[in-house]
């Protein structure tokens, strides 16, 4: 069988753990850095980095790729994943910020809400749906700090949300690319496939 | 506090674990740290897409000019500049001196370069960079000497190649040294590895790690020398993970359009349209110094071992 392509944004970030944990679960990665690349994927991870370079860029020659992916989302309904960064990338507004982002996820977003390094944490959190407490890697990390009624809300702490799916978009603002534990990428490989049988 | 491995925030909590430590460098992968003396300069890099900056008193060039004991910079101006960005901040601290990593760590800084680019404190050990909860960077000249300080608790290593020349000369030779070392270590079979290890004077399990994964176990930039877009984007496809540039920018004519510049050049390193595109009107580069120049008391980067 042909395996399901999935992009990765290869602009700045944790590439490659997030395409060891897709080769993990049969999906084929694919890193993205030019716009024509888009074109072979079903599917696109935004990883974990830092979102004022990637802003940067985009004033450069990654402003078109973005509009693509934005395009792609919205009226293709092409699933899309961000982790920590990719979080904010998919918010639609950030906390005390004009910050550009994608606008694609009803969900507002604060920065580095946890403070410095010192205070990045391991935590065992409670994803719904799961049996068993997924190992949670919170690096420097936002928080979902409210979402639309639209946003299905996956995981959450006292004050702060997780992990989010809106329809084709998901959310995390932790890293599961850098465990040894697939669920979460398994989780967005059934939100691949649920969109590829829906569009026959 | 700094005396703990694992340190509990809460009933569920764990913050400076050698996961978390190393976590951080890996996501500044495939970006540029720049070194920045004032707030003003820090935000010119973070608005030219810098994934961090190293907060320091005087720029690599500078600290040779100067002459004389190159220390920690002032905690005022380090808490200047992390309240100047949103970017993680690093800050140096003098070999051996885990003192001025206590005080870097209590400031709130993200990370700590242990580096040959001050004074060293102590000629014979290191810091024991395990005690602590946020990460540090150190520098290395080739495999032996990364593990090292990987065993040492480092959660990232740079090449150490030579501070403030704008020679990019010794950045590739420890780039060079460090990834041709790991290609070797591969293709070796599994009976030379114990001898290997001695013969680089490296902890056994981690060469057995590096030749497992084919790759060190943490996050590896090039660092000390690199001035211009098409330095970084050299250093890149010798294969790191990302550059750090000291004097390069700040010393250079237009530090703002160079700092941008080395950011894209970063991104797209194989792409020699883009660099020549990134590269044009960048003014004047700073003005280098040849390592061949240097005499042996002028060399950091036979500081540490």
């Amino acid at each position: 069988m042909v395996k399901i392509k999935v992009g990765v944004l290869a602009l700045q970030g944790d590439v490659a753990e997030h395409a060891s944990m897709l080769s993990k679960i049969d999906l084929e990665p694919v890193p993205i850095k030019y716009i024509h690349e888009l074109e072979g994927i079903e599917a696109l991870i935004i990883p974990g980095g830092e979102s004022t370079t990637i802003n940067r860029l985009a004033d450069f020659a990654a402003a078109e790729l973005l509009d693509r992916i934005k395009e792609k989302a919205l009226k293709e309904r092409m699933p899309v994943y961000g982790t920590c960064m990719g979080s904010i990338m998919l918010a639609k507004s950030v906390e005390g910020s004009d910050q550009k982002t994608l606008c694609l996820m009803d969900i507002t977003v604060r920065r580095n809400a946890y403070g410095p390094q010192k205070a990045s944490f391991e935590a065992d959190i409670a994803i719904r749906g799961e049996a068993l407490p997924y190992p949670a890697v919170f690096i420097r990390a936002p928080q979902i700090i409210s979402a639309g009624k639209d946003v299905e809300i996956l995981a959450r702490g006292e004050n702060e949300i997780f992990m989010a799916r809106q329809k084709n978009l998901l959310a995390t603002t932790f890293h599961p690319e850098l465990t040894e534990d697939t669920r979460v990428h398994e989780f967005f490989k059934g939100m691949i496939e649920e969109i590829l049988v829906k569009e026959g | 506090m700094a005396t703990k491995l694992k340190e509990k925030i809460s009933n569920e909590k764990l913050s400076g674990t050698q996961k978390v430590k190393r976590a951080l460098p890996q996501m500044l992968k495939g970006g540029v740290i720049m070194d920045v003396v004032n707030a003003e300069q820090a935000k010119i890099a973070e608005a030219a897409g810098a994934v961090s900056v190293m907060a320091l008193e005087r720029v690599p060039a500078d600290i040779r000019a100067d002459g004389g004991v190159a220390r920690m910079s002032d905690p005022e101006l380090v808490s200047k500049i992390i309240e100047a960005v949103s970017i993680p901040v690093m800050a140096k601290a003098r070999i051996g001196h885990f003192v001025e990593a206590q005080i870097l760590e209590s400031l709130g800084v993200d990370c700590v370069d242990e580096s040959e680019v001050l004074t060293p404190a102590d000629e014979q050990y290191h810091i024991d960079k395990s005690k602590f909860t946020i990460p540090f960077v150190c520098g290395a000249r080739n495999l032996g000497e990364a593990l090292r300080r990987i065993g040492e608790g480092a959660a990232m290593i740079r090449t150490k190649g030579e501070a403030g020349t704008g020679d990019v000369v010794e950045a590739v030779r420890h780039a060079r040294s460090i990834l041709g070392e790991i290609r070797k270590l591969v293709a070796m079979s599994d009976d030379e590895v114990m001898n290997y290890a001695k013969e680089i004077g490296a902890p056994f399990e981690l060469v057995k790690q590096v030749k497992l994964d084919g790759k060190l176990p943490v996050v590896n930039f090039a660092a000390g020398g690199i001035a211009t877009p098409a330095d970084a984007a050299l250093m890149m496809q010798l294969g790191v993970d990302g550059v750090f540039v000291g004097s390069g920018i700040f010393k250079s004519g237009d530090p703002e359009k160079r700092a941008a510049a080395i950011v894209k050049a970063t991104t797209y390193y194989k792409d020699p349209e883009v660099l020549a595109e990134v590269s044009r009107n960048l003014g004047e580069p700073m003005v280098g110094r040849s390592a061949r120049s240097l005499s042996p008391e002028e060399e950091l980067a036979s500081r540490g071992w």
